[in-house]
């Protein structure tokens, strides 16, 4: 998981320093702030927003009462803190939906940042959230764009309006919000052609657009690996059509997303939405104060339960839970269990967002998803009897079984210890339970 | 060319360059002597310029040092002896050019999502076929939707084929047929696309590696040019785009692309410096002609004025 990690670093190391040492002086102040000034330009925030922003901790953390506190570094990180959430917002902004549907929402920015692509991950995560939304192609000029949001759109089985590319994005749209009133569609997607903010003829265009169907909401759609000249596109999105909001995408890269910050300082408005991979799956309502916490090391305990909460089936875990507490599981339930682990998406992300993962620790762990593919090729070559009593996996059976799953006997053995060292650890959890306040531990799955 | 390139640069970065330049003659107007505040004040720009600190403050040192050296200590030649410093980092050699005559010759344009590897290729077809020599195309991005619809949209355009399999089929394996009806059809430049994917996407960048195997393999009397596609408005994280792609392929040279926006593109100073990757070609525009040699000269002239 990249998301802040390298910030996150270079945060924690300085202050470590910090708190390393028992008094706070205007040096110390000076030093640290030069280290979060180094990380935040590499981590693309705009140089300006940077400036302001060391100048305001920098006074904050002179004054008095960090002075005369106890543990000076920990005050520094809250200020930091409190400052890098006042940038950045404090909770999701969620969309604005139309008391008068169709809500119609526009989706704008540079060519290459992912609109269409952002296009269907919103269109499915509305539908998901009960709407019934519509994907406008209103991308006439770049090649085959149609096409791609139509693919998309047969991928996630939501309709596609288009009138090819002979129609001016205007009508489309325009079109496109009638079709949605008549037929009962209660959200409209509308994508539109990737262009500069510095092209007046098309800028002008989408004013059209504006004009022509007044969005509820005007999203832009930024790539997080925008650098400096995030600020210039914020700017000459926002002061044309005076956007509601924006999302960031391919933010599963290594990028340190600076672009977030620099978005929201320079227009006000929230960034509501994030990509977090290729999979249409892997889209979510961006959380700012998480990020914040993300950037200072506390990890993202909130979004891996939530997203535990929405991929797991909550029948099953119940049954799960039982079996568990009467140390029944079997390879059945194993198998189960490692289907809705990677519904969740990939384990690294989960990882990721562990308090105490999200560092240096993190680098050095590479988790297999392909070891996944092999375990569970091997259960699956096992008998219902056998999956229920691993007990009975002698030789023959193994050899059979492994020939089954293309794997060897070595995999198959390693599979069996792997259970047995599962059910033993949740045997042991078992016996830990009085010890906690409030009965046993709540794992997330 | 160079005249061609050094306007549309220009042009590409008109607001770019008034904003430095008006900002630079008016510290340079306000400092008679070399000051530090001088000096921190070109840190800025350049790191508005998507520099990086790392660079940045490496060129501020070497420009400290040129300075002291040439027993400059007059404001208004601050900025000639600037653009020096900045050329040396480019250090340019003249094999940083594609090289149009030859042939037989293979590009693979990689990249991640979004920079405009497509587009490129467009460009480039229409401009090794306007030298006269055949191209053939590859759709090697079986992944994104309709990217295959996309390259062929192109293909159309420029008057040039290309060789395409189903959506979701291995590139490796199209990359190969490319290679063998390039062989067969004795044809010049065969350009292969290949799908965005994200550099620390480990297995995504070892099927590009493999992709780079069967090219020298399986072409090796071809001239292969890789070619890492950037988009100019990237920041910092194109140095890790370069590092990691370089793993497992040997880039030849970078397209800088969108430079007709309002971004930079100095990050190219970085990838140099920390990657050792040349810039060979730059991308002004969506149209056809809208690629162009990588000047280095005037591409810092358009930038400082």
């Amino acid at each position: 998981m990249a998301l802040f990690e390298g910030l996150s670093d270079k945060l924690q190391s300085t202050f470590k320093h910090i708190t390393g040492q028992g008094k706070l002086n205007e040096k110390t102040i000076k030093e640290a702030m030069r280290e979060v000034k180094l990380a935040l330009l590499e981590a693309d925030v705009n140089y300006k927003i940077v400036k302001d922003f060391i100048r305001d901790v920098t006074e904050k953390s002179l004054g008095e009462s960090v002075m005369k506190s106890l543990t000076p570094g920990q005050q520094v990180v809250k200020i930091v803190k409190e400052e890098l959430i006042t940038l950045m917002g404090s909770h999701n902004e969620k969309l604005r939906f139309s008391s008068r549907p169709p809500t119609v929402i526009m989706m704008v920015g540079l060519q290459g940042a992912g609109k269409t692509t952002t296009a269907g991950k919103l269109g499915a995560l509305l539908k998901k959230e009960g709407k019934n939304p519509l994907l406008v192609a209103g991308d006439i000029y770049r090649p085959a764009a149609i096409e791609q949001l139509k693919v998309v759109g047969e991928a996630l089985s939501l309709p596609v309006f288009s009138l090819g590319d002979k129609t001016s994005p205007v009508q489309i749209a325009t079109q496109s919000v009638k079709e949605a009133t008549g037929k009962g569609y209660d959200v409209v997607i509308l994508d539109t052609a990737g262009r500069l903010h510095l092209d007046e003829n098309l800028m002008n265009e989408l004013v059209a657009i504006k004009g022509a169907v007044q969005p509820d909401e005007i999203l832009l759609v930024v790539d997080a690996m925008t650098g400096q000249d995030a600020v210039k596109v914020a700017e000459g999105f926002d002061k044309a059509l005076d956007i509601s909001g924006s999302i960031l995408t391919k933010l599963d890269g290594d990028t340190r997303g600076g672009a977030a910050l620099s978005l929201k300082a320079v227009t006000g408005k929230p960034v509501k939405f994030a990509g977090t991979g290729e999979k249409y799956t892997e889209f979510e309502a961006f959380h700012p104060e998480r990020m914040v916490s993300r950037i200072l090391g506390m990890g993202d305990l909130l979004s891996l339960i939530e997203k535990a909460e929405a991929g797991f089936d909550e029948e099953k875990a119940r049954k799960l839970t039982k079996k568990m507490k009467n140390q029944e599981l079997d390879l059945e339930d194993f198998l189960e269990q490692m289907q809705q682990m990677q519904n969740l998406g990939p384990i690294g992300d989960l990882m990721g967002m562990i308090p105490g993962m999200n560092n240096k620790a993190m680098k050095n762990i590479q988790v297999d998803e392909k070891e996944f593919v092999f375990m569970q090729a091997i259960i699956q070559s096992m008998t219902p009897k056998e999956r229920r009593n691993p007990g009975i996996l002698n030789g023959s059976r193994k050899k059979r079984i492994a020939l089954g799953s293309g794997t060897d006997v070595p995999r198959v053995n390693r599979l069996i210890k792997q259970f047995e060292q599962t059910k033993k650890m949740i045997r042991q959890m078992g016996q830990m339970k009085g010890k906690f306040p409030g009965g046993g531990m709540n794992l997330p799955f | 060319m160079i005249k061609s390139f050094f306007e549309k640069v220009t042009r590409g970065l008109v607001k770019t360059r008034t904003q430095l330049t008006d900002r630079l003659d008016l510290l340079l107007n306000q400092y008679g002597e070399i000051d530090e505040e001088l000096l921190e004040e070109i840190e800025d720009i350049l790191i508005s310029a998507d520099l990086g600190m790392t660079t940045t403050l490496r060129m501020i040192q070497d420009l400290r040092e040129a300075l002291v050296e040439k027993k400059i200590n007059d404001a208004s030649r601050v900025l000639e002896v600037l653009k020096e410093v900045m050329m040396q980092h480019l250090s340019l050699e003249a094999t940083d050019r594609l090289a149009y005559d030859q042939r037989p010759q293979m590009l693979l344009i990689i990249g991640v999502n979004g920079v405009g590897k497509t587009t490129t290729i467009g460009k480039l077809a229409h401009k090794f076929k306007s030298g006269g020599q055949s191209v053939l195309l590859v759709a090697g991005d079986t992944f994104r939707a309709a990217a295959i619809d996309q390259l062929k949209t192109w293909g159309e355009r420029v008057g040039v084929e290309t060789i395409a399999q189903q959506a979701g089929s291995d590139p490796a394996s199209v990359i190969f047929d490319g290679i063998s009806a390039a062989k067969a059809r004795n044809t010049d430049v065969l350009i292969c696309d290949t799908a965005g994917r994200l550099h620390n996407k480990k297995n995504l960048v070892m099927e590009l590696g493999k992709i780079f195997k069967v090219a020298r393999r399986e072409y090796p009397e071809a001239k292969l040019e890789v070619l890492l596609v950037l988009d100019a408005t990237t920041g910092q994280n194109a140095i890790a785009q370069a590092k990691a792609f370089k793993e497992v392929a040997d880039i030849t040279g970078i397209v800088l692309t969108k430079l007709d926006g309002s971004a930079k593109g100095g990050i190219i100073f970085a990838v140099k410096d920390e990657v050792g990757i040349p810039v060979k070609l730059v991308g002004l525009g969506e149209g056809l002609d809208d690629l162009e040699d990588f000047d280095g000269a005037a591409f810092v002239n358009a930038l400082l004025g």
